[in-house]
């Protein structure tokens, strides 16, 4: 077990070097530098700014001198916000993502499972027409819509919540329904489709001989048979939604890890660009690492590539 | 089943409960005032603050030598009296004797020879990229640029005792104490020397001015309280300004409405284009729009084939209709322009703007298409090519596809619209990458050179590639001068030759500032460029 | 939380295991094998039977002539503006109202949905041909070469889009072509990923074991009994995938990506008909029905292909 996982911490490393070394060429391809501003600053002045960031010198030192310092896990300082080292910005802005996203992950598990189960069990009924119906809603309007809608009705026409920032309980319902909105259609979709699979299988149709009820055999053996996508699915997810998204921080005001990483690009926070990216690859890595072990437990006759668990 | 959900539902709640901090933050402050920041403040470190954002947040922290009241006009800060030399570039600053920092230590002249030293430094730790601002003190810029001047000592600036500041400036510049009150110019505490980090978080954040910072969540929000050492304190009666940081305009609006802020709008905010229309036609009291000194144009590539041609640039300036534009398509007020230097600029005895008519050209749909083809046959084409014209996102796309649109319909000319990401649109322009590309300037101070000096040849934000050497010599000349009437006129030549004889650019508007304001704020003042100074505001509900 | 799914599992894994064993599969992929091509035209005909599905199928094919139709038919032009006549409501000259400059929200309606189509579905085909694939090959291949693709597409997904979009936007230029590219560099990912999942599930079965010691060689494997297998899943993802590319396009044009104005798709009308929604409601609801109504039809009908092809879904 240890070796197995000694030998995944490694693959891990290797993949967060490729991905650092690729976005470092990448970033530096993309034309404008963090000083390209409207009002430009003189050449002299910037050239002194570059120096002291070491952006004058060529382009492969400055990679190996990023790379020595990841090596020892210093991110350094944004080059926007003054005086602001790149590890408290992804810190303290991961904290507001976490907290929304650790909650719309929650909801859209739950309510997306529970109406792909409903909608099978009644398959081409009312419920499941409905089910679907609002699934279908969900995934052809965006987050920005949604987003945009629930802040209008329920923030200023009615104003039942707040429009912005997270004082209270009740200020996380609109970016929870914001941000679940689509991966609740998308899992109860998933959930649906498998689901009638499962129930057209033999084994159900035997469950069902022996006299146990629909539900019964749905909620204790189909969903364990069925619910492999909805794994799959969850692994990169939550790495998205739990660093934030960036449409609904910005509607509701929130002061997450998607804004942060959205305004780096375009302000070619170069630091800040590569630690929020690493940071957020070390998130998908593990995701998608937990979604195999979860495999493993759903279905224990699967063998991940990779290595096996051995037990 | 019924009951899992149930229960299920339930540990959300509570989960939801447990994860968000307890308690809402009571409003029950009278003397509160809250607007918006758009974003985080890049640095509220005086010598690195260098945008409207930052600028906001210092102008309540901060008080320079002089400061500007409610009308424009320069009344004493810090300094409360001074001496000018005859030649205009010796100033001596009498600083007041009660003026103290947040901490409670004097503000001494050294303090204000530290801090202009410290952002001119070229080894600052990073160097200033507002130091230029600086330049007009002698030897500033040979200083900052590590152009023969090495020594701090040889800058002019000197503190003869505690209480007296000597400035030497470089040339005669008649709006020296206008620059006095602007923010690179402010102090710096002396705990900057051994704190480099002075201003990044509220603890170690030392200020003079009528306001000390309180809070600063990072992203979030930025909390003001008096500063109960500020000299004029019973002028101020504010118990809290509050800044959030929210980028969305619409959610802006909505905060405003649902009583979240008190102001919102320029200079920090935005109300989006359509709603503000419609505050405009209900005659909403809340709303306050007022000119900027800031001008709206098209920079026509002055280097590239037709556009070095001033018949094509003249025809394409003459095709559109400016009224149509401000009127029905940007909406907020904005005056049609037909000059460079915006209104609201300071002239000889008034306004700039209303001395020196910006009649340089009219108008006429005939006439230009008589141009184009004039200027067309003199660059040897039979007919206008297809061009582009580049842009960044937002309302500049609806102002660009007004504009091709009039092209097309007056002058049968196809425009190719193209949106560019932010800094790729700046490194096209900046290079000269481009036909004609959407430009705005904002005056640094109130004077036409800060629109005038952009166009001198080789000038760091001449990005049109436009060379005159009259028009240079008269620059140079207004420079020289400390005559105010030689200066204009020097200023108004050369805008002539600019827009007159060379229509190197197509102005299109001067920009307003539009704002929504509880009817309970009282006391606010609105600069000329649209910065606003909430420290004396008072609220009256 | 991980320790009580486990509990969950384990617990269910020995109620469960009588069924587990059962070769449910064997006789169906048998089926697919020997009589492929009747099997194909059998389920044509159950999905030309089934009347919900093709009333799905019937209102697609209604909005692409639309689309192609309408705006060639109008009086009007997409892009001439009447500056007087702004925010027109519908009428019975402009049939969905006039946008910020005045022009026809009838005819750039349509041409919006033709180019949103264009792009939502060649951008779906694109991350369903790539990804079931790479998806296959992920899951069917052994550890190395698997785990290597792995990480690949975990690279991939995880590189800044946004530079890359960027980036795209000043070498190539802006245009459709562009678009397509920069929508399917990592859409594809996800796909494969739930290809992967199903295919790990399937792979040890019964079924797949026994025709592997029959001789059937990897890639008749695979393509022929797996992905078949996987059919359900597959569709659910392209159905989201033709949303998802209609929007990230919205948001590539503001990059200066995406479709270039005065054209506009369906994408760019809804998102900047968001701003003005409070004041004139029709500009965003038009284009935002319009969308729903073809995605709806869409998934009914992507259902119905489910029900239709999937061997695991015959009774």
């Amino acid at each position: 077990m240890a070796r197995y996982l000694g030998g995944k911490l490694f693959n891990i490393i290797i993949s967060l070097l490729v991905l650092a070394t690729a976005t470092f060429f990448l970033m530096k391809a993309v034309p404008g530098d963090p000083f390209t501003q409207e009002k430009a600053i003189p050449p002299e002045i910037k050239a002194n700014i570059m120096a002291h960031y070491g952006l004058d010198k060529p382009l492969g030192t400055q990679y190996l001198v990023y790379m020595k310092n990841l090596f020892q896990l210093d991110l350094g300082e944004s080059m926007k916000s003054q005086n602001r080292s790149v590890t408290t910005i992804i810190k303290e802005s991961f904290a507001t993502s976490a907290k929304v996203g650790a909650i719309a992950i929650i909801v859209s598990v739950i309510v997306g499972i529970y109406l792909g189960m409903m909608a099978a069990l009644r398959h081409k009924k009312l419920i499941d027409n409905a089910a679907m119906f609002i699934a279908v809603i969900g995934i052809s309007i965006p987050n920005f819509v949604i987003g945009a809608l629930l802040q209008y009705f329920l923030g200023v026409k009615f104003p039942i919540f707040t429009v912005q920032g997270l004082e209270g309980p009740l200020d996380y319902v609109l970016p929870t329904i914001a941000l679940s909105t689509l991966p609740i259609a998308f899992i109860a979709r998933l959930t649906r489709s498998t689901m009638l699979e499962v129930l057209t299988s033999d084994y159900i149709r035997t469950a069902k001989a022996k006299g146990l009820s629909p539900h019964a055999i749905l909620w204790q053996h189909g969903l364990r048979n069925g619910i492999l996508p909805v794994v799959t699915y969850l692994g990169p997810m939550t790495a998205n939604i739990i660093t934030g998204s960036v449409v609904v921080e910005r509607i509701f005001g929130l002061p997450g890890l998607g804004g942060h990483f959205v305004e780096s690009i375009s302000n070619r926070d170069y630091t800040l660009i590569m630690g929020i990216t690493i940071f957020y690859a070390v998130i998908l890595m593990a995701a998608r690492f937990i979604t195999d072990i979860v495999y493993i437990f759903v279905d224990p006759r699967i063998k991940v590539s990779g290595g096996v668990v051995k037990k | 089943m019924k009951k899992k959900l149930l229960v299920l539902v339930s540990l959300m709640l509570v989960l939801t409960g447990v994860l968000s901090a307890c308690g809402k933050s009571g409003s029950g402050a009278d003397q509160e005032f809250r607007m918006n920041l758009t974003t985080e403040p890049p640095s509220l470190d005086v010598s690195q603050a260098q945008d409207q954002v930052s600028f906001t947040v210092l102008t309540g922290l901060f008080e320079g030598l002089t400061r500007l009241d409610a009308t424009g006009k320069v009344v004493p800060g810090v300094a409360e009296k001074w001496e000018v030399s005859d030649d205009s570039k010796k100033y001596t600053f009498h600083l007041r004797s009660d003026a103290k920092w947040s901490n409670g230590d004097p503000v001494t002249a050294q303090d204000f020879e530290y801090s202009w030293k410290r952002t001119l430094d070229p080894n600052l730790n990073p160097p200033a990229p507002y130091a230029y601002q600086l330049y007009y003190i002698k030897n500033g810029a040979k200083y900052n640029t590590k152009d023969g001047v090495t020594d701090a000592a040889q800058l002019g600036v000197k503190a003869i005792d505690e209480k007296t500041l000597e400035v030497e400036l470089e040339n005669p510049t008649p709006y020296f104490l206008n620059l006095t009150a602007f923010f690179t110019l402010y102090p710096i505490h002396k705990s900057a020397q051994t704190n480099a980090n002075w201003a990044a978080e509220a603890k170690d954040y030392i200020s003079n001015g009528p306001f000390k910072m309180s809070a600063w969540k990072h992203g979030d929000s930025l909390e003001l309280v008096p500063n109960e050492n500020y000299w004029a304190k019973d002028e101020i009666k504010l118990s809290k300004v509050k800044f959030s940081m929210v980028a969305d305009a619409n959610t802006e609006l909505s905060m405003y409405q649902t009583g979240k802020l008190d102001w919102t709008g320029k200079p920090t905010g935005d109300i989006p284009v359509e709603q503000l229309d419609k505050f405009r036609k209900e005659n909403n009291k809340e709303l306050q729009i007022k000119g900027v000194a800031s001008t709206y144009y098209y920079n026509f590539n002055n280097e590239k084939k037709p556009f070095n041609n001033v018949k094509v640039r003249k025809a394409l300036s003459m095709a559109i209709n400016r009224t149509d534009i401000v009127e029905k398509v940007t909406k907020a007020g904005q005056v049609p322009a037909y000059g460079f230097v915006s209104t609201g600029i300071f002239g000889v005895a008034g306004e700039y703007r209303s001395e020196v008519k910006d009649d340089y050209f009219k108008e006429d749909v005939a006439e230009a298409k008589k141009l184009l083809a004039e200027g067309l046959q003199e660059e040897g084409m039979t007919e206008m090519p297809e061009f582009t014209l580049s842009f960044n996102e937002g309302l500049h796309k609806t102002v660009a596809e007004a504009i091709a649109n009039m092209w097309k319909e007056n002058l049968g000319v196809n425009v190719k619209l193209e949106v560019q990401e932010w800094k790729v649109f700046l490194k096209n322009r900046q290079s000269l990458n481009y036909d004609i590309a959407r430009a705005g300037w904002g005056a640094d101070y109130n004077d036409p050179m800060t629109f005038i000096d952009m166009f001198t040849t080789g000038g760091g934000n001449n990005d049109i590639g436009f060379k005159n050497t009259e028009y240079d010599a008269l620059v140079k000349e207004a420079y020289a001068t400390n005559d105010q009437k030689a200066r204009v006129d020097a200023m108004a030549k050369a805008e002539k030759i600019l827009i007159g004889d060379n229509q190197a650019i197509m102005p299109i508007y001067y920009y307003t500032s539009a704002q929504l304001i509880k009817p309970y704020v009282k006391n606010y003042s609105v600069d000329f460029s649209g910065n606003l100074d909430y420290s004396r505001i008072t609220i009256e509900k | 939380m991980s320790t009580q799914l486990k509990d969950v599992v384990t617990s269910e894994q020995a109620a469960n295991s009588p069924f587990a064993k059962l070769p449910q599969r064997h006789t169906e992929s048998e089926i697919i094998t020997a009589e492929s091509r009747s099997t194909f035209q059998e389920s044509w005909a159950k999905l030309r039977k089934n009347k919900y599905a093709m009333s799905g199928l019937y209102v697609l094919i209604a909005i692409i002539v639309l689309a192609i139709v309408c705006p060639m038919i109008s009086p009007y032009n997409s892009y001439t503006n009447d500056l007087d006549n702004t925010y027109l409501a519908p009428n019975s000259d402009h049939w969905f109202g006039t946008d910020n400059l005045g022009r026809d929200l009838f005819v750039r309606t349509w041409l919006g949905v033709r180019i949103s189509l264009i792009v939502g579905f060649t951008a779906a085909l694109i991350d369903l041909m790539i990804g079931v694939v790479y998806g296959g090959i992920m899951g069917f291949s052994g550890k190395r070469l698997g785990g290597v693709m792995n990480k690949f597409a975990e690279i991939l997904y995880a590189i800044p889009y946004l530079l890359v979009v960027i980036l795209l936007g000043v070498v190539m230029g802006n245009g459709l072509t562009t678009i397509i590219i920069a929508l399917s560099i990592t859409g594809w990912i996800t796909m494969s990923w739930i290809v992967r999942g199903q295919i790990l599930q399937l792979k040890n079965q019964e079924y797949v074991l026994a025709a592997q010691s029959m001789g059937a060689s990897g890639s008749r494997i695979l393509f022929r009994h797996l992905i078949p297998n996987t059919l359900g899943p597959i569709i659910v993802t392209v159905t989201l995938s033709v949303p998802s590319a209609i929007f990230a396009e919205a948001f590539l044009s503001f990059l200066g990506l995406g479709v270039q104005t005065p054209a506009a798709s369906l994408g760019t009308l809804i998102s900047e008909a968001v701003s003005v929604f409070t004041l004139y409601p029709w500009v965003m609801l038009i284009p935002a029905s319009l969308l729903s109504i073809t995605m709806l039809a869409f998934n009914i009908f992507g259902d119905a292909l489910q029900d239709a092809f999937d061997p695991k879904m015959k009774k």
